[in-house]
């Protein structure tokens, strides 16, 4: 018994775990997952561009929500260092994703001509 | 003389007296190989994000993607995660019973997912749109396919999990692993969000 009282005060030290925090999160990832899927069946936006750059907010703010309701993300988890290393791998998805695309994106206009027109404008 | 005298009253101690690392180092090493997922994770998005557009004349996500059946797997993960909450707080209260339950439930979430994830892929395959039809379906099922085999895995822990919680009960070692899995479970669901955003909803706007 308190071995088990003793993992589960641990437990609580770790990660505060409450209904409160599972059903918040969990409203809340309702509207988030809910409004973008209206957007985008529902043609609510007439431009396509302005529909993407909403969609990918809500995700990101989703992930968020997900990451703190759910991850019990704090900067106090293990002393900082889980926060420490979710903010290192966070720059490093930055620079793969970013950089993937720059790069193709280059390469992509300069090494795969649409027709031959192209081709034969080209410098 | 002066100084034996000063070692006399001060005994010296050469370790530290008060415990500065984590107190469970298992949590925080989970925590760093779900980093390490993510990066793998990114890298499949990398690629789709290159590769997405190449249709080799084949059709297009807009042509393929089955909204409402992607809206339905949505709610079912989205379920399993507040579910599976559900049974940390059992387990916080000691209650093996409700956990079981709760994971039970969690686990035929997840595998209602997997099942209706499978019959997508079956469907795309039988309609010619299988892998090997262009680059983009290439990526599209190297990403959502590593998905859908993490909640595979995730399922098979979860079972092993109801196994060992039944046999053992809730002692201190089911209580981390129960806390690893929520990890693990938790993770998988944030994936998602970007695997529907940026492979379905911008897929069919596109």
């Amino acid at each position: 018994m308190s071995g088990a009282e003793a993992a589960s005060t641990h437990a609580q030290s770790a990660h505060e775990i409450s209904l409160r925090g599972y059903i918040t999160g969990f409203l809340l990832s309702v509207g988030l997952t809910a409004i973008p899927f209206w957007l985008v069946m529902g043609h609510v936006l007439t431009r396509p561009g302005v529909t993407a750059a909403v969609v990918l907010g809500f995700a990101a703010v989703q992930i968020v929500v997900h990451m703190v309701y759910f991850l019990h993300m704090n900067a106090r988890t293990e002393g900082g260092w889980s926060l420490l290393a979710l903010l290192f791998t966070l720059m490093l998805v930055v620079i793969a994703l970013s950089g993937s695309l720059w790069v193709m994106y280059h390469l992509n206009d300069n090494m795969m001509p649409a027709s031959m027109s192209d081709m034969r404008s080209m410098p | 003389m002066p100084d034996t005298a000063c070692y006399a009253q001060v005994e010296p101690r050469f370790y530290l007296t008060t415990e500065h690392h984590p107190s469970n180092g298992t949590l925080l090493g989970f925590w760093i190989y779900l980093m390490s997922d993510c990066l793998v994770f990114a890298c499949l998005f990398a690629v789709y994000a290159v590769l997405g557009r190449s249709y080799a004349g084949g059709p297009t996500g807009a042509e393929l993607f089955d909204l409402p059946l992607v809206a339905v797997n949505t709610s079912l993960l989205l379920l399993s995660s507040i579910t599976y909450g559900f049974a940390m707080l059992q387990a916080q209260r000691n209650g093996l019973r409700g956990t079981l339950f709760w994971l039970l439930v969690t686990g035929a979430l997840g595998a209602g997912f997997i099942s209706v994830e499978l019959h997508e892929f079956a469907h795309l395959i039988h309609a010619g749109a299988g892998p090997q039809r262009s680059a983009f379906l290439s990526s599209f099922f190297t990403l959502v396919g590593t998905h859908g085999l993490h909640v595979t895995c995730g399922i098979i822990w979860l079972v092993t999990l109801l196994v060992q919680l039944a046999r053992h009960g809730l002692i201190p070692a089911n209580q981390r692993r129960l806390m690893c899995l929520s990890m693990f479970w938790h993770f998988l669901d944030v994936v998602w969000i970007g695997v529907f955003t940026f492979v379905y909803l911008l897929g069919v706007l596109r």
